[in-house]
């Protein structure tokens, strides 16, 4: 049995119309690290704060550990939670936050002491002990948090969005070491962020989320490299995605634009039905330096060339629909210029077809 | 000097002269007490006074009992409000308004009406009369004195929990395995603590002299004391009134030092 199991979770708000959440069904393992990415109001928060306690499912079952914990009160779910806002108690000092748990397990306070002394020195802020969190930057503010979180030694750790309110660089350097911390700890992770790149270095899976519903769940390299439907394909990575119409499924033959392309394997669909498609930007190149095996190529108007130092990205149009690829950048490279029509290869293992959003989570291919 | 200058310091100068002359006045006046002599005879007389220390401690003790008992009202109704009633909040607002409407007079009436009788339900009696001792008549005196310090603790409070995130305080806490009891006694009121202390000085300053309720219930409280002290001396009265503000004023800055320290702890909690 996983260790965490959410069956056929709905949350319908009495206010608005549509679930906040739906036909949400998903296993966690003991110690993985799972993500759950989507935009704002694809009830990623929602299906967190119901597993925590804070929110309460219109139907469906949460089991954690074995117990189904539908009606267990927040504060009895043994579950450490870290905030966006940090949420630490600014009466209390960086220790006292951090041993708050404890003090309400009424845990003695010779186990207190080092457990809180510890989980200083796991965060690095050893020698801030006995500051408030206002005396504080927000990167350590967040450790502290986390440190609290985890001083109960939760059997689940959820994080909702804790990187969102600090800058960048210091996002990037807190992130691995959360991500160093569950290692160490081993405690199972729920990390919600509707920052893809944040979601790709940290989990062990992915979920990614759309009005509600799991469009697909997986490894980061799965969900980068196959997106299954077109919400994913445009949601994660850099994937080209352009309207083709279907000639033979059996041959895996397609039509963009009027332009003839073939896919790498079969697909189930109509003939003459319009799929959605994606187009890798990596395995694309520009003619002349076409890759040994790409048998698909394209002719494009370019729109606009980018160049951002190692790479050159280029945008072109295919009468309605807009590529872009990514080409390294060389001394000797020849620009493609704005209004000219290049063509562009790729290989037919670049092809991906899509589902429609929300549909069923297999890939047609 | 600028225009905008001399203009700024001419109002200030005058708003200072019309707070501070009459208070200079009662200050002077009450060091005139013996004739041709400055000095402290009327403090001495009023400090002398038996009635004065009875009353005075009195109406301090109602004034912390009624502040307990604002807190312990407020504090849950206005949090509770804040955090899952939110669309009551124009009613409790409402509610909290009604003393600047309906004078003391009127709420001590309505007291002495209801409760001067058993409160029964058929044959069963609910609450037996509360006018019939000290010690019940003090209940209604603290219960009229918490519904005249209503609409400024509530503001007090309400403003202090608007200044914290306390839904993402208390979620922290309950994760954390706390129960009501805990986040509120160890989570959100000390982080109050600059709001209790102001609601506390504003339902201080309100029982202190209170007169209207403490006259009808009959009891022997400060107010009472003063107005009737002015009616038949001159002196005494004008030095209480100083040693009244002098105690205001102690009580601000007592609470501009607290919560200086605890704004800034607040801020850091967003």
């Amino acid at each position: 049995m996983s260790f965490l199991e959410l069956s056929n979770i709905r949350k319908q708000f009495s206010n608005v119309a549509t679930p906040a959440v739906q036909d949400f069904n998903l296993k966690v393992e003991k110690g993985e690290f799972v993500s759950f990415l989507g935009p704002s109001g694809c009830g990623k928060t929602t299906t967190l704060r119901m597993i925590a306690g804070f929110e309460h499912p219109t139907s469906g079952s949460i089991v954690i550990n074995g117990k189904n914990v539908i009606g267990v009160p927040a504060n009895k779910r043994k579950i450490g939670m870290v905030f966006q806002s940090y949420a630490l108690f600014p009466n209390m000092t960086v220790a006292d936050n951090i041993g708050f748990g404890l003090r309400v397990a009424k845990r003695p306070k010779a186990e207190i002491e080092p457990r809180v002394a510890e989980m200083l020195k796991l965060i690095h802020l050893s020698d801030k002990g006995k500051r408030y969190p206002a005396q504080l930057s927000g990167g350590q503010q967040q450790r502290v948090a986390l440190a609290r979180a985890l001083a109960i030694k939760p059997e689940l750790l959820l994080l909702d969005e804790p990187l969102s309110a600090l800058d960048a660089k210091i996002r990037v350097s807190l992130r691995n070491e959360i991500r160093a911390i569950q290692r160490q700890t081993g405690v199972t992770a729920i990390y919600v962020t509707h920052d893809q790149e944040e979601a790709m270095s940290l989990s062990d899976r992915i979920v990614v989320m759309s009005d509600g519903r799991m469009e697909q769940v997986g490894t980061p390299f799965e969900i980068y490299n196959f997106p299954q439907t077109q919400f994913v394909a445009s949601f994660v990575g850099t994937l080209n995605q352009v309207q083709a119409r279907v000639v033979d499924p059996s041959a895996g033959t397609l039509e963009v634009e009027g332009q003839p392309i073939v896919a790498a394997k079969a697909f189930d669909a109509r003939k003459g039905e319009t799929i959605a498609v994606a187009l890798r930007p990596e395995m694309m190149s520009l003619d002349g330096k076409t890759q040994d095996d790409a048998v698909n190529r394209l002719v494009v108007t370019v729109e606009e060339t980018t160049f951002l130092g190692s790479i050159v990205r280029t945008r072109a149009r295919l009468r309605e629909s807009v590529i872009s690829f990514d080409t390294f950048n060389n001394p000797n490279l020849a620009l493609p210029q704005r209004g000219e029509k290049i063509t562009v290869a790729f290989p037919r293992e670049a092809i991906l077809l899509l589902k429609p959003s929300n549909a069923a989570t297999e890939n047609l291919l | 000097m600028k225009r905008s200058t001399f203009w700024g310091l001419f109002w200030v100068t005058l708003a200072a002269l019309y707070l501070f002359v009459p208070l200079w006045g009662a200050f002077d006046f009450s060091l005139r007490a013996e004739r041709d002599v400055i000095g402290v005879a009327a403090y001495t007389r009023a400090f002398a006074d038996d009635d004065f220390w009875r009353t005075f401690i009195f109406s301090n003790q109602m004034a912390l009992i009624s502040i307990v008992a604002s807190i312990l009202l407020i504090v849950p109704t206005a949090y509770w409000v804040q955090l899952k009633l939110p669309q009551l909040r124009p009613a409790v607002e409402f509610i909290t308004l009604l003393p600047f409407v309906i004078p003391a007079i009127i709420l001590v009436f309505g007291y002495i009406k209801l409760y001067s009788s058993d409160i029964a339900l058929g044959p069963i009696t609910l609450l037996p009369p509360l006018t019939n001792s000290d010690f019940s008549t003090n209940i209604l005196l603290v219960a009229g004195y918490v519904t005249l310090a209503l609409p400024y603790m509530y503001r007090s409070v309400d403003n202090g929990l608007r200044a914290m995130d306390i839904r993402t305080l208390t979620e922290a806490a309950q994760s954390l395995g706390a129960g009501w009891f805990t986040i509120m006694f160890r989570i959100i009121m000390p982080n109050l603590r600059a709001a209790l202390l102001s609601g506390a000085l504003l339902t201080f300053a309100i029982v202190v002299g209170e007169l209207t309720l403490a006259t009808f219930l009959g009891r022997p409280a400060f107010g009472p004391y003063l107005q009737q002290l002015g009616q038949h001396k001159a002196y005494e009265p004008a030095a209480l009134s100083v040693v009244s503000f002098l105690l205001t004023w102690l009580a601000m800055v007592l609470i501009y030092f607290v919560t200086r320290g605890s704004n800034a702890q607040v801020t850091g909690a967003h």
